[in-house]
């Protein structure tokens, strides 16, 4: 018989390794489903990376689709730090795109860099507030916060659509439900193509990278993550750091909603993130937490969703396909975690 | 007056029969200690299955059962990763509800505007129920409604019945509370777990089921719709109790269609609203049971943790 044993410490090579061969799995098992589609899986990849990469408007394309992807994910991570389950980050986006389009539609004729600037503000400010209502429930009464933030997602959703089809409904648009388009003031702007967006993912993943890993606060949120009572005794104030770290995550998450809102719609709506909140924590996950590896794998997944688009149109298989990828690549990634922190033994005793 | 209210009262139990068997499966999941968010993910798979086994054959059975066998598949990975590999339960389930998305929507690609065959529809066609049926105003909500509503009915007793008269039942509950209690009691934990997971997957493949084949009776992209979300909401509100699901079921079926009916009557009311309210009360009770730190009503302790003998 074969047993598990817990390992001790594995190199990190080794585990990354792991990963690797783990997402290779994945690729392959796909390919497998490819060809009950009756379709040459390897044509299938090549043409998924063609189409998310092979011309200068497609990479530009990916890169828009990986933006709110990283920042969030960002996000999501340093609360996921903390064993904070925030799986929130979809109505933490949407309010910070409300309270950033708030501004947009109240106040059009601000000059452009100043009402840009109250816009990420409005955008921090909305996600980190919608995030920190189940914060406080957790620190004041242990409130299960996985299903707190859950449900937030859709009161989040069902408010902006209220607005949407009701208070903010453009006259203009003849019926058509739909909120008034922002003035070019509120519109971010392009640099090489792309709206700056990807320059504060950039500073961002910088940013987070520092914070997690050097400086004090960060390394509170770790030990508050790896156990509470490690935490108590060591003198971190517990209440207070799950406060900040959550103002943190939701305020990376609500300046994705104004980043949406403002680079990609041009208005808001109630789809503005469109499933990004939860593909986030996907993300954020895969990448063990941490922020120079979001980067990387939220390119990827940009890659998947806009070769995904791609190859439907060349090839006929369904968008969807994407997202089968998608979840086959965090199956198979979550079940190697077992394999990185257990080692399969004969079990003592067993006849060979 | 009163006829409208019969009827609108009616139509929620049917808006909420599938949120009841989704509801039904999460409760027992999570009974097992484990948190399963991929409810929707489920149920689009039984929807999607059903349906088209449904239109292959024209049978009922065989349209049920598969979409109880595509439900359990979405419930098997996410036992094989939460209990083989030990793997974290929220980002599992996330994992199936985005399968279970996938899934449906290629196998349902050619089956959009396809409409349930002739058989099942006359299969599911109103029965009224003798003697039950002629109570008065409880009567025609309850008693006069589809077959897959009474088994909604039947299925929430039996459950009731399994987790609170039963000992295996009762090793059920006890593993969701104290795993390690359990084990030592040597209740086969694992075991326990997968089948209970499976069933709960079935059943959500059932909830699935009934939209596509008898909610709508034609195929449509997301049949579901976030049906699943309320589910998981609806088992905190009914308390991880059967008996408490089949109200709190037909309650949030009844806010899911209200914005509309009053509509209809002419008085505007933004269903948009209305849809926040299951949730704004979900977490309303799970501030006040987490306030009072009562054992009532509160989650099954162990709930979304791994169990590892060796780790005890």
């Amino acid at each position: 018989m074969l047993r598990f044993v817990k390992r001790d410490e594995i190199s990190k090579r080794k585990s990354i390794m792991i990963k690797i061969a783990s997402v290779m799995l994945a690729l392959v098992i796909f390919g497998i489903f490819i060809i009950f589609l009756k379709k040459n899986p390897i044509q299938v990849y090549q043409s998924m990376i063609k189409g998310s990469f092979g011309s200068a408007y497609s990479t530009k394309e990916t890169i828009k689709l990986a933006i709110p992807l990283c920042i969030a994910a960002l996000g999501v991570s340093v609360a996921f730090k903390m064993q904070f389950w925030n799986i929130g980050a979809e109505g933490q986006i949407m309010m910070g795109a409300f309270f950033a389009s708030m501004f947009a539609l109240k106040m059009p004729n601000l000059p452009r860099p100043m009402l840009l600037i109250l816009m990420m503000a409005g955008g921090v400010l909305g996600g980190s507030l919608w995030a920190l209502i189940p914060a406080i429930f957790k620190a004041k009464w242990k409130t299960n916060e996985t299903i707190v933030t859950l449900m937030m997602n859709y009161i989040a959703i069902k408010w902006v659509t209220f607005l949407q089809y009701g208070p903010l409904k453009d006259p203009k648009a003849k019926g058509f439900p739909k909120i008034a388009n922002f003035t070019q003031n509120a519109i971010l702007p392009d640099l090489f193509g792309v709206h700056i967006g990807w320059i504060f993912a950039l500073i961002l993943v910088v940013v987070v990278y520092i914070f997690m890993k050097y400086t004090k606060k960060g390394y509170e949120i770790a030990v508050l993550g790896e156990s509470e009572k490690t935490a108590l005794y060591s003198g971190i104030n517990i209440k207070k750091t799950i406060i900040i770290s959550i103002l943190l995550s939701g305020g990376l998450c609500g300046l994705v909603g104004m980043i949406q809102a403002s680079g990609v719609s041009g208005t808001l709506a109630y789809n503005v993130s469109g499933g990004v909140g939860f593909t986030a924590i996907i993300v954020a996950w895969l990448s063990s937490l941490s922020a120079p590896i979001i980067l990387v794998i939220s390119i990827l997944f940009a890659a998947l969703e806009q070769g995904g688009s791609f190859i439907q149109s060349s090839f006929g298989i369904p968008e969807a396909a994407a997202q089968i990828l998608q979840a086959t690549i965090l199956f198979f990634v979550l079940g190697s975690e077992f394999f990185i922190k257990f080692k399969i033994e004969r079990k003592v005793g067993d006849a060979l | 007056m009163m006829i409208q209210l019969i009827a609108f009262l009616t139509a929620a139990v049917v808006a909420g029969t599938p949120l009841l068997f989704a509801t039904l499966g999460e409760i027992i999941i999570e009974r097992a200690g484990n948190l399963n968010l991929g409810v929707e993910g489920m149920m689009l798979m039984g929807a999607v299955t059903g349906f088209m086994v449904g239109l292959k054959t024209g049978n009922v059975m065989a349209a049920l059962i598969g979409a109880m066998v595509a439900g359990a598949a979405g419930g098997l990975i996410f036992a094989f990763l939460t209990i083989t590999l030990r793997a974290n339960q929220v980002v599992s389930g996330l994992a199936v509800a985005t399968f279970g998305s996938g899934f449906s929507t290629i196998l349902g690609r050619q089956l959009v505007g396809q409409t349930a065959p002739q058989a099942i529809k006359l299969f599911f066609k109103t029965l009224n129920l003798p003697i039950l049926s002629k109570i008065p105003f409880i009567g025609p909500i309850l008693f006069k409604q589809d077959p897959f509503v009474y088994l909604g009915y039947i299925v929430a007793i039996m459950l009731g019945i399994y987790l609170f008269n039963t000992s295996k039942g009762l090793n059920l509950r006890a593993i969701g509370e104290n795993p390690g209690c359990a084990d030592a009691a040597s209740v086969n934990v694992s075991l326990y777990k997968y089948i209970h997971i499976l069933f709960g997957g079935a059943l959500c493949g059932l909830g699935g089921a009934y939209l596509s084949l008898v909610y709508i009776p034609t195929w449509q992209e997301n049949v579901v719709s976030g049906r699943g979300w309320i589910a998981i909401a609806l088992v905190i509100f009914a308390s991880w109790n059967p008996y408490k699901a089949i109200a709190g079921a037909f309650l949030f079926g009844g806010l899911d269609i209200i914005g509309f009916r009053l509509q209809n009557a002419g008085i505007q009311f933004p269903q948009s609203l209305v849809d926040i309210i299951p949730y704004a009360v979900t977490i309303l009770i799970l501030v006040v049971v987490s306030m009072k730190k009562s054992k009532k009503n509160a989650p099954p302790k162990n709930l979304g943790v791994a169990y590892f003998r060796e780790d005890r």
